[in-house]
């Protein structure tokens, strides 16, 4: 079954979305939207060194978003408002990364593939390191969980519990980081937020805890993810932009019966 | 009685201003300490210093062997995009029964709420559902930064009232940041007046009398104060009664 590209293509953009949609409830409660951009757009950046260095993509972009992850987490920590330097971080290493790939020497690539993903070319080792990192995501999100939303709700309250606020932030940091890595190939550098924010947003509908809300994120991501690729294949569209349409669907179909149950 | 909590020495800024200087503390079991003073005297400073949320520049903050603090903040804004009971938020940082759950709500006053959303709550539903969970850790000490605010008068000294019961329910020590001087200075063990430094500090009688305190709290201490005498004497006579 695994040498049917289309299967392929699903199983790994399930998996991107089950971590994704976890996290990004994180991302919404917390507000980083723009730090998930931050993080999403040097991934650019990381496909440009790892052409140049003939490494795997995955590796690349892992690192370069981790670094800039770390910037980002040590900014964060001098109490100021970070919103314009993570607008300058975010498009500034777009920018540098869309310059750099042009300038590798005799590498003719297609940025597409990278801005938008391109799930359908996901090889095998593809799919094992995105699953791997899938399930490495979801384990941490788990064991952390308590001691993230506690520190989500109120950094004082945590430390207040014996627990430390900065860390559990740095641990939120790296697995965005992770994500970022796990889904360049599934939905591309541009739509990764997308990705994260989306599914959470709509799970909000329909949750009254924040388990419910993460769980049924996750559950929102797949189904997307799933109908996103068949509808690719029928409309003929690319794979990456369909999944977070059927997102967005799906969060509008929820926002609408919200706003009706709560009329009625 | 040895001392549960002692700060010695403290000085803390808070951002690049330091707002305490060399400030000593200590609270013994089952004490009720309240630290008034004005705006910017560096109140929930020292509070935050206490709970570890903040380093001091100098200074030292020793704690019983696995001191238990149960922590009222000043305000919790929950986003609204976070869904959240009121059954919920009482797990949190540890998970606890159904039963004990139930039990702290009623203590703290607030039954019947456990399946509403926190942010469909009233204000003083919300303060006392923050009791509930700060005193379901059966804490040492409880510590609550002006924990009444957006409360009405009644409001609030029903809330200080609930905190009363609790206390003799848990048998621990409380330590309040307030600026509401008479209503919390009536249940007091012993007042500590804050302004960057320990202006003066001892039981509600001797601070109210000092002319620091006077000199912090000017023209109004006068009012204060004999609502104050008045809340102790009912205080005392309620005691008695039990």
């Amino acid at each position: 079954m695994l040498d049917d590209f289309m299967f392929r293509a699903t199983l790994a953009a399930i998996g991107t979305a089950i971590s994704a949609g976890g996290l990004g409830c994180f991302v919404v409660w917390r507000r980083m939207a723009y730090f998930g951009d931050a993080t999403a757009h040097a991934a650019i950046l990381g496909v440009a060194l790892a052409l140049l260095f003939g490494t795997s993509i995955f590796l690349g972009v892992g690192f370069i978003a981790f670094l800039m992850a770390v910037l980002i987490f040590s900014l964060s920590g001098k109490g100021q408002s970070v919103d314009t330097i993570l607008g300058v971080l975010a498009h500034g290493a777009l920018a540098l990364g869309l310059v750099a790939v042009t300038l590798i020497p005799n590498q003719r690539i297609n940025l597409d593939a990278y801005l938008f993903g391109d799930v359908l070319t996901v090889t095998r080792g593809d799919l094992g390191i995105i699953w791997i990192g899938a399930v490495i995501v979801a384990l941490v999100l788990w064991r952390h969980w308590t001691a993230l939303l506690t520190s989500t709700l109120s950094p004082d309250l945590a430390y207040a519990a014996g627990m430390n606020p900065r860390r559990e932030q740095l641990v939120l940091t790296l697995l965005l980081a992770a994500v970022v890595a796990v889904a360049i190939k599934v939905v591309g550098a541009l739509l990764i937020t997308a990705m994260l924010i989306i599914p959470a947003a709509a799970a909000r509908n329909f949750a009254r805890t924040p388990e419910q809300m993460a769980i049924l994120a996750s559950g929102i991501a797949a189904l997307a993810a799933f109908g996103g690729v068949r509808l690719s294949l029928l409309m003929d569209t690319p794979v990456g932009p369909t999944i977070i349409c059927v997102a967005t669907a799906i969060f509008a179909v929820g926002a609408v019966s919200g706003l009706v149950r709560r009329a009625a | 009685m040895t001392a549960i909590l002692s700060a010695t020495g403290i000085t803390a800024k808070h951002g690049r201003n330091t707002v305490l200087h060399n400030v000593d503390l200590s609270l013994k079991a089952g004490e009720i300490v309240t630290i008034v003073g004005p705006n910017g005297s560096g109140k929930s400073t020292l509070l935050r210093v206490l709970i570890g949320a903040l380093r001091p520049t100098q200074g030292k903050v020793t704690r019983k062997d696995g001191l238990r603090i149960g922590y009222v903040p000043q305000k919790l804004h929950i986003d609204p995009t976070m869904p959240m009971t009121v059954r919920r938020f009482l797990d949190l940082p540890k998970p606890v029964s159904d039963d004990a759950a139930a039990h702290a709500l009623s203590t703290s006053g607030a039954r019947d709420v456990h399946s509403q959303q926190m942010a469909s709550l009233s204000g003083g539903q919300f303060q006392r559902v923050l009791l509930a969970r700060a005193i379901l850790g059966r804490p040492d000490v409880l510590m609550l930064d002006e924990a009444t605010q957006g409360l009405d008068q009644p409001g609030s000294a029903r809330f200080y009232q609930q905190i009363d019961a609790v206390r003799r329910e848990l048998n621990c020590a409380v330590l309040m940041v307030s600026h509401e001087l008479h209503v919390v200075m009536s249940a007091s063990d012993r007042v500590i007046c804050l302004n960057g430094h320990v202006c003066c500090e001892g039981t509600p009688d001797v601070v109210s009398a000092a002319p620091a305190y006077r000199e912090l709290f000017g023209t109004g201490t006068g009012g204060a104060l004999a609502l104050y005498r008045h809340e102790h004497d009912h205080h005392h006579h309620h005691e008695a009664a039990d």
